[in-house]
């Protein structure tokens, strides 16, 4: 790179270069870089502006949120760090009862990570939020030695104009209440295990990972009253419904058998002794709804994309706080808990 | 213990006994497998997978047995009540 | 998945169901002896589906649990020695040893590997020359065929950093110790499937014929084990006490000849020690003298000591069938898959393990 770089710097040449300590330093280097891969990929007024915060007009109630993404490898079947590290947030936003508008992006980048790879990265971001309707409007970047950060690590925070007519939580949660699952399980997880854990197999799964907004929107838009949202993500079904059951003081009861998994995740599964209840997701949530607006909702949710597959697959009860139990496809029932631990690979 | 996953076996591959491999389709995940202990396997067959090894082929007959000896029970049972209605049921 | 979905009908489980209580006329306790098989009962709920009168015990059928204290300890200790990497599966990995586990091991720095397959770990040495790969063989009749092979292919290829740390057991001896036992109370066994698709079943035999209890060879989904439980007590009910094969499709009397042909190479039978059942001769494997070089008890010191951790952990008991974990005081309480006092709770094929995650104590949905 050479010293005299005026605002119009001609592209980065990525291809053997690799993030320095002083990429983070505040000087020059950092300069071009923000200005060799991010600026033009998050292009938008108030990073143009180029000062130390944004200032956007929020009226009314603001969701506020915020989530890291320290996901190993980078790179996966279907998605990556950044796509998730987008979509997560404005999920999040979105389980609020809220439209996601802003978001925030930090990076943590390790010393020795190929310009190329921040590049790809950063461009996924990029297409991520305008898929998505959000803007990235500030943001922070620092360089660590060589050794920590494990490439890259992202935190993003992002806010939303709340769009519910009435609050959206587990508080509203009574029993009777149906709980809804937008869509099929444990594709997200399996995923990025295929690529980190070197399996040696071969499988088309691909993440889930993708942007639950517009569904949510227009069962609000709809004028279902929904009473409660979670996405699934660590932990997968299991643990949304434990929490959300725990927070509202109520218990559950699920239908196993009308819970979707793919037929290869099922068999993913199976293979390595892992419950798809507890695989993680990205683009998956649950709604808790009056009986009354069972019908309604799912057939709003079955109009788009990411909920197409969307079902009933339970109910809230009277009951231990916390307690989720799933009749089997034979008929007997199991209690459903939250993982333990890290789900370890069972052989026997 | 010993968790034993059913999978088709979609080709063969290897001469030597020993470390003869096939790749077997699990419900969409294909892996390796070891079919030394199946030296008897053909492409299709499927056999159930522990610890990356192939130790006996399904045998598809007697896969229904389960279901036949269910009809007989219930048979059985009609027939029963046939000839003794409302026979106490024992328990 | 084909193989496996058809045997979770409900209509078929209902059909078994009520066929076993038709025939039921008195109280029968009976055991399974696989972990896989107490795993898929109260996953499914099949104890639920039963009539009251049959009680199911679950046996010592799980490799991890009867491993003794002091093979945990000496794994530990080799993965703690420097260019050596130890390689299991991931059942081994949260097991508590004296002090500690594998898994704390490993945060601590030592090379400690999970693999899927015994060959990957062959795999690991060859790509490894200045490390000494030691691969923990635990399991039952049927991952011994497996363990086999990695040795015996070791050997073939003159792979020198490769070693085995052997844990392997065996199931008719241990059936034996238990109806020997004073107060034994179990009458009739589901025998466990996928050990005999390598064993084949006549060495029950005399066993049934002996003890005059009914043995059913049984496999692992809700239907094998709905009938099983229904021959074995169609036997009971009939005063019989024969081995029934009901896993056909996967089992043959004889069993799998070149597995056997493999084991019988590489290993011998030799004493083992069982947690929970104490000593049993001739209930284990061994290496053979031909391949004796490769045991890691040869490269790396014997292991001695406790086979039982000390402590108020009941799961001797447990593996016993004399309670059932939520029948244990510590059982949830002072006893979580986060803080296990034992080795059932931590591993994932362990009674207690499966009770805590599908049954809670608080309630949840167990039938007493």
């Amino acid at each position: 790179m050479s010293d005299s770089c005026d605002n119009h710097c001609p592209p980065m040449n990525d291809d053997h270069e690799v993030v320095k300590i002083a990429h983070g330093g505040g000087g020059r280097a950092m300069a071009q870089l923000l200005d060799g891969i991010f600026r033009p990929a998050f292009d938008n007024p108030w990073l143009a502006r180029q000062h130390d915060g944004a200032v956007v007009d929020m009226p009314g109630a603001m969701a506020f949120t915020t989530d890291s993404y320290v996901v190993r490898p980078l790179f996966f079947p279907g998605s990556d760090i950044g796509t998730m590290a987008v979509h997560g947030t404005v999920n999040d936003l979105a389980m609020c009862g809220a439209r996601p508008q802003y978001l925030s992006a930090g990076f943590i980048l390790e010393e020795g990570l190929p310009l190329a790879t921040l590049r790809r990265v950063v461009d996924s971001m990029a297409a991520a939020a305008l898929e998505a309707g959000v803007q990235i409007v500030t943001g922070d970047l620092k360089v660590v030695e060589r050794g920590k950060a494990d490439g890259l690590y992202i935190n993003t925070a992002g806010v939303g104009r709340v769009v519910a007519p009435q609050p959206v939580a587990p508080a509203r949660v009574r029993p009777g209440d149906r709980i809804l699952l937008s869509g099929d399980l444990g594709r997200h997880g399996v995923a990025v295990m295929t690529a980190r854990e070197k399996l040696d197999l071969e499988s088309a799964i691909e993440s889930d990972c993708a942007s639950v907004a517009p569904p949510v929107l227009a069962l609000l838009e709809a004028g279902v009253d929904v009473h409660c949202l979670r996405d699934l993500t660590r932990g997968g079904l299991a643990s949304a419904l434990v929490e959300v059951s725990e927070s509202a003081g109520v218990a559950a009861e699920i239908r196993e058998a009308d819970i979707p998994v793919r037929e290869d995740v099922s068999a993913f599964c199976e293979l390595l002794g892992l419950d798809p209840l507890h695989v993680a997701n990205e683009g998956r949530f649950i709604a808790v709804v009056a009986e009354p607006d069972v019908a309604r909702a799912v057939d709003v949710l079955r109009r788009y994309p990411v909920s197409e597959a969307a079902v009933e697959i339970g109910h809230f009860v009277q009951g231990a706080a916390g307690l989720v139990t799933a009749s089997s496809m034979i008929g007997a029932s199991r209690v459903i808990d939250r993982l333990s631990g890290e789900q370890l690979p069972r052989i026997c | 213990m010993c968790l034993a996953v059913p999978g088709r076996v979609i080709s063969i591959e290897g001469d030597d006994p020993l470390t003869r491999q096939g790749r077997v389709d699990f419900g969409g995940i294909v892996k390796p497998v070891n079919l030394a202990y199946v030296p008897d396997v053909r492409e299709q067959d499927y056999v159930l997978v522990h610890v990356g090894f192939a130790i006996t082929i399904v045998d598809p007959h007697e896969a229904e047995r389960v279901f036949h000896y269910l009809e007989c029970l219930e048979t059985l049972e009609q027939e029963a009540d046939e000839l003794e209605p409302g026979r106490p049921v024992p328990q | 998945m084909k193989y496996r979905d058809e045997y979770r009908a409900p209509d078929a489980a209902r059909g078994y169901a009520d066929a076993i209580a038709r025939i039921t006329t008195r109280p029968w306790t009976l055991m399974e002896v696989c972990g896989g098989q107490t795993h898929a009962i109260v996953r499914f709920g099949i104890d639920q589906l039963l009539p009251e009168a049959i009680s199911l015990i679950h046996g010592p059928g799980c490799p991890v649990c009867v491993t003794p204290i002091a093979y945990i300890d000496k794994a530990l200790e080799i993965a703690a020695l420097p260019r050596v990497i130890l390689c299991t599966f991931g059942d081994m990995l949260r097991v508590p040893g004296t002090q500690s586990d594998l898994s704390a091991a490993r945060a601590r720095g030592a090379d400690v590997r999970v693999v899927y397959s015994p060959l990957e770990a062959l795999t690991v040495a060859r790509q490894n020359p200045r490390h000494e790969v030691v691969f923990f063989a635990v399991g039952f009749e049927t991952t011994a065929p497996a363990n086999a092979m990695a040795v015996y292919q070791a050997q073939r290829e003159g792979l020198g950093n490769f070693s085995v740390l052997v844990s392997q057991v065996l199931v008719p001896p241990a059936i034996r110790a238990l109806l020997e036992r004073p107060g034994n109370r179990v009458q009739g066994f589901l025998a466990a499937g996928h050990v005999c698709t390598i064993t084949g079943y006549e060495e029950y035999e005399p066993i049934a014929r002996e003890h005059g209890v009914p043995i059913v060879v049984t496999g692992f989904e809700p239907l094998d084990i709905l009938e099983g439980v229904y021959r074995c007590v169609r036997q009971l009910e009939q005063g019989e006490s024969c081995v029934e094969n009901q896993y056909s499709r996967a089992v043959r009397r004889p069993g799998n000849a070149m597995a056997q042909q493999v084991m019988q190479a590489v290993f011998q039978v030799v004493p083992r020690q069982w947690r929970g059942m104490g000593d049993i001769p001739d209930s284990g494997l061994g290496l053979s003298p031909a391949y004796r070089s490769y045991d890691a008890e040869t490269r790396f010191g014997a292991v001695n000591g406790e086979a039982e951790m000390r402590g108020d952990c009941l799961s001797g008991a447990v593996l016993r069938g004399e309670i059932r974990p939520d029948q244990c005081p510590a059982f949830g309480s002072r006893c979580t898959p986060e803080r296990p006092l034992g080795v059932t709770m931590v591993s994932e094929e362990g009674a207690c393990a499966a009770y805590y995650r599908y049954r809670r104590p608080t309630g949840g949905s167990a039938r007493e």
